[in-house]
């Protein structure tokens, strides 16, 4: 029965995919029309990508932008992978429920409300508000994320292994960076890759946390979205996809080989001892 | 290695993130709170009053007042944008909803073989900008776009379609961009049903729409909870949707939010805004949360 695609699954399926998907590939398609009307095809030229060359505002947007991405998703993994061992490996403790509110709670909560939030904490606490502070709001809404990435792997590993290090006069630390580390790497890199798309694409929660200084790309985006439909903004949209998909393809490469390697030498062992 | 070690290595592991999100997240909501008595003041920062040691906290509370409250409970405008943005939020869920069931219960029944890669294609537009995504449909809906040409090529249509800076526009939107987050758990709730239960519903004479109703349905119900919330919660405060495809006519709560506080520069104002926006969420997130840890533990 579940051998092939039984009519009515592959309507709908084949529906949800052209809604998904054909909105962006009229999108990317566009960004290659030599006419400035996004909507008539023209013929085919690359020369809105070259006036993305020659445009510097657009440039320091997205130098800075790949700063944020690069520092917030960092530093975002590393809390989320403390926060996912802390709600999976932790058991009880005092104040857990409030952590895991906290943990939960930004990954649906509006985006307005967090970043209107943020921005009354830094007047709060006198920071000048530009790239750092960007960073850090960055920081705290995609470690949620990643946590929640983690915190899938890490639950359905077998504890066993690191108790048995453990047992073996591993420290925890040791047992961490030698046993668990490698078993849930696959979900650590994928949480850095999502917490750097999440961070390359907002908008809402860095324009209130930044300051004259600072202008993000999809804060640069918005402003001229906002003034009407251009292929330019085409173009750039079609790179950002453009590095999004080819990050997802290697990651999920990574994950495919790695699991495959386990699978492999799990049949090696119980082979040995068979 | 001995025991104390341990626990202090446990609580500096615990204390990271903990601390963060206690002065980045939690804390942060105090704040706004206490701006929402305040008064908008021509100043830098725009409030008023600032906190000042020599005055002393006295003074400063004093201060206070829920002008701010009472001010946005009297004016239709923000009620209205509340209500609307709870309708729209809702109407759009249900639409979701509809578009997402067929998708993930095609792809549970699809090949084995075949559900990481179609996992992969509905995780993909999620990864891929938000803003991009709706700007995408600028250039399909508006009255020139693609979806007016193509409709009057097929002969369906004479006029353009009149659907750009509409709440429609806003409903397609939503349902878009928050189309994985709902397909997602309702693929994780259907792959988990055991097939046999429906072979044996077969077996004892029950028609297909029946088993579905009566045996499919009810077990993907955690899965469209989970759905439902995910696209309800964030799609109520929803600013960059209604911003660049709403018409001036779609009222919704986040716009007018961004509006107060970056056009009118009254912070005080937005931040009573965000606090009511809060409460009205409180419900629907504590839910979530509840949805969240029962997955949690039955997961293990």
């Amino acid at each position: 029965m579940n051998k092939n695609f039984s009519w009515f699954n592959l309507t709908s399926i084949t529906f949800g995919f052209a809604f998904l998907y054909i909105p962006i590939l009229l999108l990317v398609i566009f960004s290659f029309n030599e006419s400035k009307l996004v909507t008539v095809w023209a013929g085919w030229s690359t020369k809105w990508y070259s006036a993305l060359l020659e445009n510097q505002a657009l440039k320091d947007a997205a130098w800075v932008t790949i700063r944020v991405g690069l520092m917030s998703a960092t530093v975002s993994t590393v809390l989320g992978t403390l926060a996912a061992i802390t709600l999976v490996r932790m058991g009880r403790f005092p104040g857990r429920t409030l952590f895991s509110g906290m943990i939960f709670a930004p990954l649906v909560m509006p985006e307005v409300i967090i970043g209107l939030s943020l921005l009354l904490l830094f007047v709060a606490m006198g920071l000048d508000r530009g790239f750092w502070t960007i960073t850090l709001a960055h920081i705290t809404f995609t470690m949620c994320y990643a946590a929640v990435v983690v915190q899938a792997r890490l639950q359905d590993f077998d504890k066993s292994v690191e108790e048995a290090a453990m047992d073996l006069g591993a420290t925890p630390i040791n047992t961490f960076f030698q046993v668990t580390l490698p078993i849930i790497a696959p979900s650590v890199i994928s949480a850095w890759l999502l917490s750097f798309t999440l961070s390359l694409d907002d908008l809402v929660i860095s324009s209130f946390a930044t300051g004259p200084g600072a202008t993000t790309l999809p804060m640069k985006i918005y402003s001229q979205v906002r003034l009407g439909v251009t292929p330019e903004i085409n173009a750039i949209s079609t790179i950002l996809i453009g590095i999004v998909t080819i990050g997802l393809l290697l990651a999920a490469f990574v994950t495919k080989r790695q699991t495959e390697r386990a699978e492999r030498e799990r049949r090696k062992a119980f082979g040995a001892a068979g | 290695m001995s025991a104390k070690s341990n626990s202090l290595g446990r609580w500096y592991v615990i204390a990271a993130p903990y601390l963060w999100l206690l002065i980045f997240f939690l804390i942060p909501f105090f704040i706004v709170f206490k701006l929402s008595l305040s008064d908008v003041a021509t100043a830098i920062p725009p409030y008023t009053p600032t906190f000042n040691w020599s005055e002393g906290i006295g003074k400063f509370i004093s201060q206070l007042d829920f002008e701010n409250y009472t001010f946005i409970f009297g004016d239709p405008l923000y009620v209205n944008a509340y209500l609307s943005s709870l309708k729209i939020a809702a109407i759009s869920t249900i639409l979701t909803l509809l578009v997402a069931y067929p998708m993930a219960y095609g792809m549970a029944r699809a090949p084995k073989s075949w559900q990481p890669t179609l996992m992969m294609l509905v995780i993909l537009p999620f990864w891929t900008s938000f803003l991009i995504r709706i700007y995408a449909w600028i250039a399909i809906l508006k009255p020139e776009g693609f979806l007016t040409m193509f409709l009057m090529k097929l002969g369906i249509i004479s006029e353009p379609l009149q659907i750009m800076n509409t709440t429609t526009a806003v409903y397609i939107g939503i349902v878009y961009s928050y189309l994985p987050f709902m397909i997602l758990p309702l693929y994780a709730s259907l792959e988990k049903i055991n097939p046999s239960l429906l072979e044996a519903a077969q077996d004892l004479g029950s028609r297909p729409w029946r088993a579905f109703w009566q045996i499919t349905f009810p077990l993907s119900l955690p899965g469209v909870f989970a759905g439902c919330l995910l696209v309800f919660i964030p799609a109520v405060g929803e600013f960059v949707i209604p911003d660049l495809l709403g018409g001036s006519d779609t009222l919704m709560i986040g716009k007018t939010l961004w509006n107060e506080f970056f056009n009118n520069r009254d912070w005080p104002l937005a931040s009573a805004v965000a606090v009511i926006l809060l409460l009205v969420l409180t419900i629907p997130i504590v839910l979530f949360q509840r949805q969240q840890q029962i997955e949690r533990e039955s997961g293990r």
